[in-house]
């Protein structure tokens, strides 16, 4: 059942990089539990501006939980408390009134802060452009059909493929090892025969790249895979690993 | 003005052929002489950035996400289409084709469409070469789905997320670009100028979102692929930050904005819940093979949809269209949900929602087998309303979510405006009134990867290649002017937020110009939009400062355009006198309250053309010609 309740909320307010940030105190007032968390910010946001405020910056867009761009730390947990959930998708009926929440920006060094909540999550872009892809040029492509793909592992890439890229498994982790995403793209085209021929360079080309910057190392904590608004899988880091191993013995691309 | 859509002659299946052969190519070693723009990095952005790149070209490509990765194609469900004819069930490029033109009411080009149809199987191909994982059988040959509008299997599809994983597909081959340094990124950039020289397009000017610096680009040809503007109705399934700006830009530098009035509503979406609420989400359409439609017979039944007897229910779409019920087409759907709540039969809270009911599909089939149909959705559904479907009904009511309308652009996807490319839903030019699913990945993929990558040459050959830089005084004309506006902006300091203002314009569009249209609403609608813009300009409340991240002053520069745009598409509403695929006039109906178009008189393309801004616009016409097809009346019952 709909219901309103009442919350306070510490955010944190940071105007810039070089900045000092801290926490602000707000109170939301009737906040309706059939509200999504960041419509619950938009209606904080519309009464700081009417009071001559600045509003709180936070990145969003799709509001589906599929684009990959929302995402803060609530109460100590990225994305919030529900599990395979993104912050769009999370809806204030989990909360109760009087609860105070504690919102804050992904913290990683290789995340920079660009004001309030938006963070600077390039490096995952750097990650991509080092070897995230298939080298393939439009128009040369045999049939779609000419190269069998057993489902059950066109299923696997599609589980490693279905990573958004939002950042919470950096900011989960207490390493800040961005060894998900990286281990995620990794898997995907390790799977399938089209990414094979580049398989080693790739794996070696992106995970040096993650070291230059700044990611942490995976230490076993799982917090990445726990938190990750699309359940995708820490074996994907063992298949990155393998794929890291293989390519530095047997290959001539070190 | 005659518009000339450049279609070549010949039959219909040599057109493209014959034209490829016809356009004057650029040397491979030239090729790197040439700067080009790319406005977006979605589907059609993201593609046309990395082939054009591949071919040697240097490419600049803008977005306004924090990466290219993000763009709103990444929220397409269903799938794609192509016509391979794996299921050997009759498919052809040619009923692809049909399919398309029938689908968008005889208010398309026949040339575009049929080319469309051909390069759909060469995407099908170059998606999978890329790594991306589609649905596979058993045997590991791809699967295909059936989707609306076709009585083939044609739909190629990646779970529930075909549009993320093609667009993931664009944005590898992008990133690869950028590794071998043909592309450079600047993500964080909004569009708010276009800049032509000399008749000739040849830069923009942005917004960089983080520091608030207004930059200039030049090019030799600017590639604008910047999406729709369904949120131009304030709630839609578009992303937040989608919108009209940098092709409006583009109409006021001379760039004619053709068929505005063509906007899809559709059928089955989660209805609006508050005034807080700040988008709506899609429900796929399948979920309409096994629920039915209902609302109580009374007026006003406040009681719980399974309090209500089967008696006292009314399954208005079986009544009425007995042959299709339930899954008649998009158009016909959402317009009798509206008439049935504006009745006052709507259901939930706000009285604005129908129920799309499970129970009798679960007796028949069993709760596992819905379950592995639209398990994904009914969990999707329970997350957002807190509501189970397997025990009481869903509750729907349409949504805007695409748009039709768009830039004009030519056979070459050229606008009015030389050197102005316009691609995927930024363009006009192949879904005519209404877009059939699984067409719109399709022809963002077909538009970037490729036409344009042909059609670009033929024009860098034959214009003129006098040097342009930034130092022109059109850049700084477009920069003064860009500035003045954000100045002008937050110097209003009103009473009345931005989004407030964007709520009422969606309430006016969508009370006036939506599932249904009259020629009252529509000049009551204008009047509105005029008063609520000059009360903007007025009254509202922009925060902040341009020398930082000021989400309030993006969201103030796009709503100020939408109230401009939003007449712009009322006059193109109020000017065709019939009905067609989205666009439906109660005038013109027939006895069975179905669209009417008039092929006499309205069988054309309207494009428009800026005047100035105390000046209408002047409607042009092009007229579509059919040779391949018959024009016919739809009908569902």
């Amino acid at each position: 059942m709909t219901k309103s309740i009442n919350i306070t909320l510490n955010v944190w307010r940071q105007k810039s990089a070089e900045m000092k940030g801290g926490f602000e105190t707000y109170h939301a007032a009737n906040i309706s539990t059939d509200m999504s968390f960041l419509e619950m910010i938009d209606v904080v946001n519309e009464q700081l501006t009417l009071d001559g405020k600045d509003p709180i910056a936070f990145d969003h867009d799709c509001r589906e939980g599929i684009c990959g761009m929302c995402g803060a730390v609530i109460n100590g947990r990225a994305h919030g408390p529900e599990k395979g959930t993104t912050l769009c998708q999370l809806h204030m009926r989990h909360f109760s009134s009087g609860d105070t929440i504690v919102i804050e920006p992904w913290r990683a060094r290789a995340f920079p802060i660009i004001k309030d909540l938006a963070v600077d999550r390039s490096a995952f872009d750097q990650i991509i452009i080092a070897g995230g892809y298939i080298s393939v040029n439009t128009g040369g492509a045999p049939d779609a059909n000419a190269i069998p793909i057993s489902q059950e592992i066109a299923e696997k890439a599609m589980d490693a493929a279905a990573c958004i890229g939002c950042g919470a498994c950096v900011a989960s982790c207490p390493n800040a090892s961005a060894m998900l995403f990286t281990g995620a793209k990794i898997s995907q085209f390790a799977l399938l025969p089209q990414g094979r021929p580049e398989a080693a360079q790739r794996a070696l080309a992106m995970v040096k790249k993650m070291d230059e910057l700044c990611f942490g190392n995976c230490s076993n904590e799982r917090e990445c895979e726990a938190e990750c608004p699309k359940e995708i899988s820490i074996s994907n880091i063992a298949r990155m690993n393998r794929e890291f191993y293989k390519a530095g013995i047997g290959s001539s691309v070190m | 003005m005659m518009l000339d859509a450049k279609i070549p002659s010949g039959p219909l299946s040599e057109k493209w052929d014959k034209h490829r052969f016809e356009l004057k190519l650029v040397n491979p070693a030239n090729k790197r002489k040439y700067n080009i723009i790319v406005v977006g990095t979605g589907l059609a952005g993201g593609s046309a950035a990395a082939s054009l790149a591949e071919l040697g070209y240097y490419v600049k490509n803008f977005c306004v996400q924090d990466s290219p990765r993000r763009a709103h194609s990444i929220a397409a469900q269903g799938g794609i289409n192509a016509a391979k004819n794996y299921q050997n069930d009759g498919d052809s490029i040619w009923r692809l084709f049909y399919d398309t033109i029938k689908g968008g009411d005889f208010r398309a080009r026949e040339g575009n469409v049929y080319r469309l149809a051909q390069v759909s199987n060469h995407i099908i191909d170059h998606c999978v070469a890329q790594g991306i994982p589609f649905a596979r059988e058993y045997g590991g040959l791809l699967a295909n789905r059936s989707f609306g509008g076709a009585q083939v299997s044609r739909t190629f599809y990646a779970r529930g997320q075909t549009g993320q994983q093609l667009l993931l597909g664009a944005y590898s081959s992008l990133m690869r670009q950028v590794a071998a340094g043909q592309v450079t990124l600047f993500p964080r950039r909004e569009m708010l100028d276009l800049v032509v020289i000399n008749g000739q397009t040849r830069g923009i000017v942005v917004r960089n979102l983080v520091t608030g610096d207004i930059e200039s680009h030049a090019a030799d040809a600017v590639v604008m692929c910047t999406g729709g503007y369904a949120n131009v109705f304030y709630l839609s399934t578009n992303a937040m930050a989608s919108n009209v700006s940098a092709t409006y830009r583009a109409y006021k530098k001379g760039a004619f904005f053709a068929n505005p009035c063509y906007t899809q509503i559709h059928p089955t979406c989660i209805p609006v819940h508050g005034t807080y609420q700040s988008k709506l989400t899609l429900m796929s359409e399948s979920l309409r093979n096994d629920g039915r439609v209902w609302v109580p017979k009374t007026p006003g039944d406040k009681r719980s949809p399974n309090q209500i007897p089967e008696s006292e229910r009314d399954y208005y779409l079986e009544r009425k269209y007995p042959s299709f019920g339930n899954l008649v087409p998009r158009d016909v759907a959402s317009r009798n949900a509206k008439a049935q709540c504006d009745m006052g039969k709507g259901v939930g809270e706000t009285g604005f929602a129908v129920y799309l009911d499970f129970e009798d599909a679960i007796k028949r089939d069993g709760k596992d087998v819905i379950s592995q149909k639209y398990g994904n959705l009914f969990q999707m559904y329970e997350k957002i309303t807190a509501s189970n479907p397997y025990e009481e009904p869903m509750m729907i009511y349409p949504a805007s979510h695409y748009v039709m309308g768009g830039l004009w652009v030519d056979y070459n996807l050229m606008s009015t405006l030389p050197g102005l490319f316009v691609l995927g839903e930024a363009n006009f030019s192949d879904h005519g009134a209404n877009r059939l699913g699984a067409s719109a990945l399709m022809q963002g993929l077909a538009d970037g990867y490729f036409v344009i990558p042909y059609t670009i040459g033929g024009y860098l050959v034959g214009m003129d290649h006098t040097e342009v830089t930034t130092d022109h005084p059109a850049f700084k004309e477009a920069t003064h002017y860009v500035n003045a506006r954000t100045g002008r902006l937050l110097s209003i300091n009103g009473k009345r937020t931005v989004d407030d203002f964007h709520r009422e314009l969606g309430h006016i569009l969508w009370e006036y110009c939506g599932m249904s249209r009259n020629d009252d609403g529509l000049l009551k609608a204008r009047k509105l939009i005029q008063a609520l813009r000059e009360e903007f300009w007025g009254n509202a409340l922009v925060p902040g400062v341009s020398e930082d991240f000021n989400q309030s002053l993006e969201r103030a520069g796009r709503v100020a355009d939408f109230l401009e745009f939003a007449e712009l598409l009322v006059m193109d509403a109020f000017e065709r006198k019939e009905s067609c695929g989205g666009h439906f006039n109660e005038a013109y109906q027939t006895e069975e309250h179905e669209a009417k178009r008039d092929d006499e008189n309205f069988c054309h393309v309207a494009a428009w053309e800026y005047k100035g801004d105390d000046t209408d616009p002047e409607r042009h016409k092009e007229p579509l010609v059919f040779e391949n097809v018959e024009l016919t009346q739809r009908s569902y019952k």
